[in-house]
């Protein structure tokens, strides 16, 4: 176990993670590429919770992301649904295209 | 410890609220394909009898107000007051939709579970005492709004509320998320209280520029869910894309909750660092009733208005917050309160008045409102006018006690350009009175149908509420006011 990898590999991994989550949200355009954006910042927290329960020897932090995975997946069946009925009514899944309300 | 994790009968007792509603919710969804041609009004009653009772409940536990479930919720004075708001807003949401429903074809049993859910959310959110509670009632609460704000499924407008909804919502969730996880790795826990201890006990100074960076992360998420600048953009478009009755609710309910969390947090886990996060509330604050204030200026949509109107309102919660003192809670509750009632009984005007597929919804076509209808534009009147901050209404005390804080803690600026601010506001606002009493009526008026009985119930118990804390306000600043020592 001493020569395990280090905690901060694994911070440094999820907040670069968290950061390309934050990126793909702001930068892409096709709305599902948007939407995995968002799961890849949930999971970056995960990995954190998990960095920071091994450290602390808790078990609090991975039951805080199983919590996240419940929330995640609720969130994914809604948000699939949602973005389904866009596609319906438009036949596009630009985001620029889902504009009628900006004036 | 390990016979904290058995609940007693307290423990449910303090949660019954949330219990009522769920089943309540579930079960409008099992008696849907049960019953026959006038199901709208089952699931109608089903669900205000469970609010009723949910509110009964939420009183009843503050009779025995204290922690349960080894500390996950706790229930006082400030978690009994929001409860008792958010069930409020649930019952006035309901009472608002019936009528808009029937119009579009789209009464079915899923309104009104999600309506139950989200405010179970909301009230898991008043009571949460850990930051996982907290998170789970937040979600909870959006989870069910997201899917109301695009309710009416083949709408365009509606999609579109949804989706910006969901993907803002979303990103705002996972920062606050992100801020969790390093407040827990950092203090190695998620209870508020115990996370207060950390940063209180001497020795851990070198932890604090984490701890800040975590509550700054979270302070992204709660500033996205209050609607407060930066973070404002999603509002005005969800707002004016929803369905009526679902602006009304969301511009009240989720709004208090998430105010009620961003205050428990911060005033009670993040209060030993208060001089880290308090600049950025502040220019927050200003910034959100700068934006709100001048963008709700150039609006032809009054449901635009209108949620640009609610961003400056936020704006003004802010500087409650910001004042970080006990005056400052108090008045925010007292504010959110009146904003509840007020904004409410305007948005349901907007409700009755729009007609099928929300056709009427500019300004315009408000004309000679107060001739064709004198009551209803009586009564829209009221809530402009406490909008504006007219004294003998909610929102002039409100808007009094927040300054107030504001001067107390010496942010005399603050209070001045807010005060600045609720002059521009009086503009936009009085220019929809203007239109209702001096134009003449047009077709939009000479078409309205008379009030419905639901709408007429919301909008006097609104205008009720509206006058009843501009004239007594004492009678809720009291309650207030001993129930803002969040710190225990």
């Amino acid at each position: 176990m001493q020569n395990a990898v280090p905690m901060s590999w694994y911070l440094i991994l999820s907040a670069i993670l968290f950061g390309l989550g934050v990126a793909g949200f702001i930068y892409r355009r096709n709305i599902i590429t948007v939407f995995m954006s968002i799961e890849l910042m949930l999971n970056a927290v995960n990995l954190t919770f998990i960095a920071f329960s091994y450290t602390l020897r808790q078990v609090d932090g991975h039951i805080f992301s199983f919590f996240v995975m419940v929330v995640a997946a609720a969130e994914a069946a809604v948000g699939l649904a949602i973005i389904l009925t866009v596609f319906k009514n438009r036949e596009t899944l630009m985001i620029d295209d889902v504009s009628s309300m900006k004036y | 410890m390990l016979a904290n994790f058995v609940p007693t009968g307290d423990d449910y007792l303090r949660y019954l609220p949330e219990i009522i509603m769920v089943v309540a919710g579930t079960l409008v969804m099992l008696i849907e394909p049960l019953l026959g041609e006038n199901k709208r009004t089952a699931f109608e009653t089903v669900s205000l009898v469970a609010f009723v009772a949910a509110l009964g409940a939420a009183i009843k536990a503050n009779t025995i107000p204290g922690a349960s479930f080894a500390n996950m919720v706790i229930v006082d004075g400030f978690a009994t007051f929001f409860t008792v708001l958010v069930i409020g807003v649930g019952i006035l949401t309901i009472l608002s939709s019936s009528q808009y429903l029937k119009r579009e074809h789209a009464a079915s049993a899923e309104y009104y579970a999600l309506l139950l859910f989200s405010v179970t959310g909301q009230c898991v959110m008043a009571t949460a005492n850990e930051l996982i509670m907290i998170f789970i009632g937040l979600e909870i609460s959006s989870i069910a709004t997201y899917v109301l704000a695009g309710y009416l499924r083949d709408d365009k407008r509606n999609n579109e509320a949804a989706l910006k909804y969901f993907l803002l919502g979303s990103f705002a969730t996972a920062f606050l998320l992100y801020g969790i996880a390093w407040i827990y790795g950092t203090t190695g826990s998620t209870n508020l209280a115990d996370i207060r201890m950390f940063l209180l006990t001497p020795g851990t100074e070198h932890n604090v520029t984490l701890a800040s960076t975590a509550a700054a992360l979270m302070l992204v998420g709660f500033a996205f869910k209050v609607s407060a600048a930066p973070f404002q953009i999603w509002a005005p478009d969800v707002y004016q894309g929803a369905p009526a009755p679902v602006t009304l609710f969301m511009s009240a309910g989720p709004k208090a909750a998430a105010f009620a969390v961003f205050l428990r947090v911060f005033m009670t886990a993040f209060q030993p660092i208060t001089s880290r996060w308090e600049p950025f509330v502040w220019s927050s604050a200003l910034l959100t009733m700068i934006i709100g204030n001048f963008a709700a200026l150039t609006q032809t949509n009054i449901k635009r208005m209108l949620a640009y109107s609610s961003i400056a309102h936020a704006g003004y919660v802010m500087v409650a917050i910001a004042a970080h003192n006990q005056i400052g809670i108090a008045a925010a509750m007292f504010y959110l309160a009146a904003y509840a009632f007020m904004n409410i009984g305007a948005f349901a005007v907007v409700t009755h008045f729009s007609r099928q597929g929300e056709k009427f919804v500019n300004i315009e076509d408000l004309a000679g409102l107060g001739w064709k209808q004198p009551v209803t534009a009586g009564l829209f009147a009221i809530f402009l006018l406490s909008l504006i901050g007219v004294p003998l209404t909610g929102g002039f005390f409100g808007k009094f006690y927040i300054f107030k804080a504001a001067l107390d803690a010496n942010m005399v600026w603050l209070a001045v350009l807010g005060l600045l601010n609720s002059a521009v506001a009086a503009y936009y606002y009085l220019r929809i009175l203007v239109v209702m009493y001096m134009n003449e009526p047009g077709e939009a008026t000479l078409s309205l149908q008379p009030l419905g009985a639901g709408l007429r119930t919301t909008l006097w118990a609104s205008a009720l509420g509206t006058l009843v804390l501009g004239i007594f306000p004492s009678v809720l600043l009291n309650f207030a006011r001993n129930s803002s020592a969040l710190v225990k």
